[in-house]
């Protein structure tokens, strides 16, 4: 099949048949980062836009890179030297981009729906780099791309995702795209980081750690956002890690080859011991290496090369 | 008795010939309609009065409509002073009258607040001036609105407000709302409160359930209107003051008002159309137009609302009017205001619960006239002899597409443009006089 989308928006519209499609073209493009010269012609003359209203490093730069190594050209837009500040609206700054002429925008913005709303008033491509605690598609592309690397198949795995889902686009990305490839997902985390009706997304729901680990081949972790505290959603970080830290005795409670997982950045002693971090089953710069393949593909994709 | 009314002032008499009158509670039938000097003369057929075939006498045809008291809408924004880019008491009270509206409650969330009398006689003036409906002002329950101390309650009602509120910023102390109950007692107006906790809402855009989960959009749950409505009804039984509840929207809002009614509480409730006619779903693709707060709710609680009105747990039908600008409205999702263009269809989507056959034509123009008048104690609502010759005249059958480019309000947010309708409005009357005619 071939690429019809104009943007990247969400894993919920994405067909199984699309998923494959930009997990095999990233894989066809991963023998790029490998070369001496890591850079092939496919994007010349394309300018890639990232627009990022929230912090960032290691999407922006992923995103960067990938489109560099496409040879394209990167243009990186932030609030704090943007007109944002003065007042300007997410839809003028997108418009003003776009009549330079960008061919893809990549936007990571706090609104739930904002890549949504952007796509319907630019001609330009938008890909979603995470937006609020909607989705983040390509860091579930990435994770299923890892998966795969390591399992072959996401069929019949059981995956057990941990922590803060209701506030993670991570979560919400990730539970969406394995379920429709056909793996169990469970999340365990404390019930105030749960979402209501969360199982009608596809996961089966746990509160204790020990209990969702029974069987697991893949692990994948949450970043515990500390701005989290004070919200009356935990306790603190001390009873967090106590409860649901992945340390070395909870790792053996899952399967003997399991892999464990990691969007980063790391919080090392709360959510993930440093031993299972460092350990020959955390695969967290698999993902960050991948991630960067993963995004090659949605951007040849994307602007028609293919 | 059999008087001719002879015409001292030319075109002081306003015969309306060949509709169909309801006037709920009173008149349900074919009907002329007899005005003199502003005021209803006699309603029935054939009229007991004769009236002199001159040109000085203006004649409205109604044949194949229905003719009932004005709308009556106790809960609307106007915006002014303070927001007139979204909407002035002039375009507000022209929406209105093209709705059918000729009553219609401000809400005191203007800028400056509606806390004191020069607001209140502002808003009057304004209203007289656009000269379309009768705009009635709400005072704000606390100085600006701001929850703590008790606003000028004796001198707002001095000025002429009807109820007081401070819709849009639920009073969460519950003391001074203990407090404004009492207060309010010694002048008999209503008081109205936006049941929500500000708590539980903790930064909250639609209704939190599954698609608020699919969408990864925070949630305002049920539970942040049911525990207010429920401390209002304990504080109403503490005070023995009625409170009026804003905007319903949830089946167990409902069910703790009906269990409240049954124990004699003084307790009065109101709907919007938007919440009994459509759902969470319509929030799907981030569309701010359906951003409302209350928020859209599901099919169980749109239920239970539609229920509450047929067994009179809810009194009356308000609009909630609140425009908003386009590059208000064009915001992301979470960061665009709540609220929609309310008058211009709240008709027509409550006569869909006739066709649907919840209400009858006369229980449904009960709820948009008599109830509402009575409730804020307003004298109008009723087409019996001598009162104010207030009038909607629709087409209960043309089938329209909502064009909210066609609007009178100065806003178009609507989630409902592009949606075929049922009902018309063709004219309505101010005091025997036509302001508005789409004939």
């Amino acid at each position: 099949m071939g690429w019809k989308r104009k943007d990247l928006l969400t894993i919920a519209e994405l067909s199984i048949e699309e998923i494959e499609l930009i997990l095999t073209t990233a894989e066809s493009l991963k023998e790029v980062g490998g070369r001496d010269i890591k850079k092939v012609p496919a994007l010349r003359g394309k300018t890639v836009v990232n627009l990022f209203f929230e912090p960032s490093t290691r999407t922006r730069t992923s995103f960067e890179l990938a489109a560099k190594r496409l040879s394209a050209d990167v243009i990186n837009f932030s609030p704090s030297t943007s007109s944002v500040v003065k007042g300007e609206t997410l839809l003028d700054t997108a418009r003003n981009i776009e009549s330079m002429q960008a061919d893809i925008i990549v936007l990571r913005h706090s609104s739930p729906g904002a890549a949504e709303h952007l796509s319907r008033f630019v001609q330009s491509s938008v890909i979603n780099a995470g937006d609020g605690w909607h989705e983040h598609p390509t860091q579930a592309l990435l994770d299923v791309y890892t998966i795969k690397e390591k399992k072959k198949e996401i069929q019949g795995l059981t995956i057990v995702i941990v922590g803060d889902v209701a506030h993670s686009r991570v979560a919400r990305s990730n539970i969406v795209a394995l379920t429709k490839l056909g793996a169990e997902v469970r999340v365990v985390a404390p019930p105030t980081m749960l979402p209501l009706y969360v199982e009608r997304l596809g996961a089966k729901v746990y509160y204790q750690f020990e209990d969702a680990l029974n069987g697991v081949d893949v692990i994948m972790m949450l970043r515990l956002q500390r701005e989290r505290l004070g919200q009356a959603l935990l306790p603190s970080i001390r009873e967090y890690a106590k409860l649901f830290c992945l340390t070395s005795e909870r790792l053996r409670l899952a399967k003997p080859d399991t892999i464990v997982m990691h969007p980063g950045p790391l919080n090392r002693g709360i959510e993930i011991s440093p031993a299972v971090a460092d350990s020959p089953a955390a695969v967290i710069l698999d993902q960050v290496t991948n991630g960067v393949s993963v995004r090659m593909a949605l951007m040849y994709l994307l602007s028609g090369a293919a | 008795m059999n008087d001719t009314l002879s015409n001292h002032t030319p075109s002081s008499i306003v015969c309306i010939q060949g509709g169909t009158v309801i006037d709920p509670g009173h008149v349900n039938g074919r009907a002329d309609v007899l005005i003199q000097d502003g005021r209803i003369v006699e309603v029935g057929y054939p009229l007991k009065h004769s009236i002199e075939q001159d040109d000085s006498v203006t004649i409205l045809d109604a044949s194949g409509w229905i003719v009932a008291p004005g709308l009556v809408d106790l809960h609307c924004h106007l915006r002014e002073p303070g927001f007139e880019y979204k909407e002035t008491i002039q375009t507000g009270s022209d929406s209105a009258v093209a709705g059918g509206f000729t009553s219609i409650c401000a809400m005191p969330n203007t800028k400056p607040v509606n806390d004191n009398a020069a607001i209140t006689q502002f808003m009057l003036t304004k209203g007289q001036e656009a000269g379309k409906a009768r705009v009635f002002p709400i005072g704000a329950i606390t100085k600006n609105s701001d929850g703590e101390e008790l606003a000028n309650i004796g001198e707002l009602v001095g000025a002429g407000c009807v109820a007081i509120s401070d819709d849009g910023r639920p009073v969460m102390n519950s003391l001074v709302m203990r407090r404004a109950l009492e207060y309010a007692k010694a002048f008999g107006v209503p008081v109205v409160d936006h049941c929500e906790d500000l708590h539980l809402t903790d930064g909250g855009c639609m209704n939190e359930g599954v698609v608020s989960t699919e969408l990864g959009m925070p949630g305002i749950p049920d539970a942040s209107e049911e525990v207010m409505v429920a401390r209002n009804l304990a504080l109403a039984d503490l005070t023995g003051v009625c409170v009026h509840l804003a905007h319903l929207s949830t089946a167990r809002s409902v069910e703790l008002v009906r269990h409240a009614k049954a124990q004699g509480l003084p307790v009065s409730a109101e709907v919007c159309p938007h919440h009994f006619s459509i759902t969470e779903e319509a929030v799907r693709g981030y569309k701010a137009n359906a951003k409302m707060n209350p928020p859209l709710r599901t099919d169980e609680d749109m239920q239970a609302l539609r229920q509450g009105l047929v067994d009179g747990t809810i009194d009356v039908i308000a609009t909630d009017h609140a425009p908003h600008a386009l590059q208000e409205k064009q915001l992301e999702f979470d960061t665009a205001p709540f609220g929609i263009v309310g008058f211009e269809t709240a008709l027509p989507l409550t006569l869909r619960l006739v066709d649907d056959g919840v209400l009858s034509m006369e229980q449904a123009l009960d709820k948009l006239t008599r109830a509402p008048a009575q409730l804020f104690h307003l004298p109008v609502g009723s087409l019996a002899p001598g009162s104010l010759a207030d009038m909607v005249i629709f087409d209960a059958k043309e089938e329209w597409v909502v064009d909210p480019e066609q609007f009178q309000s100065k806003s178009r947010n609507t989630p409902f443009g592009g949606m075929t309708v049922k009902g018309k409005v063709k004219m309505t009357l101010v005091e025997g006089r036509l302001v508005y005619d789409a004939r």
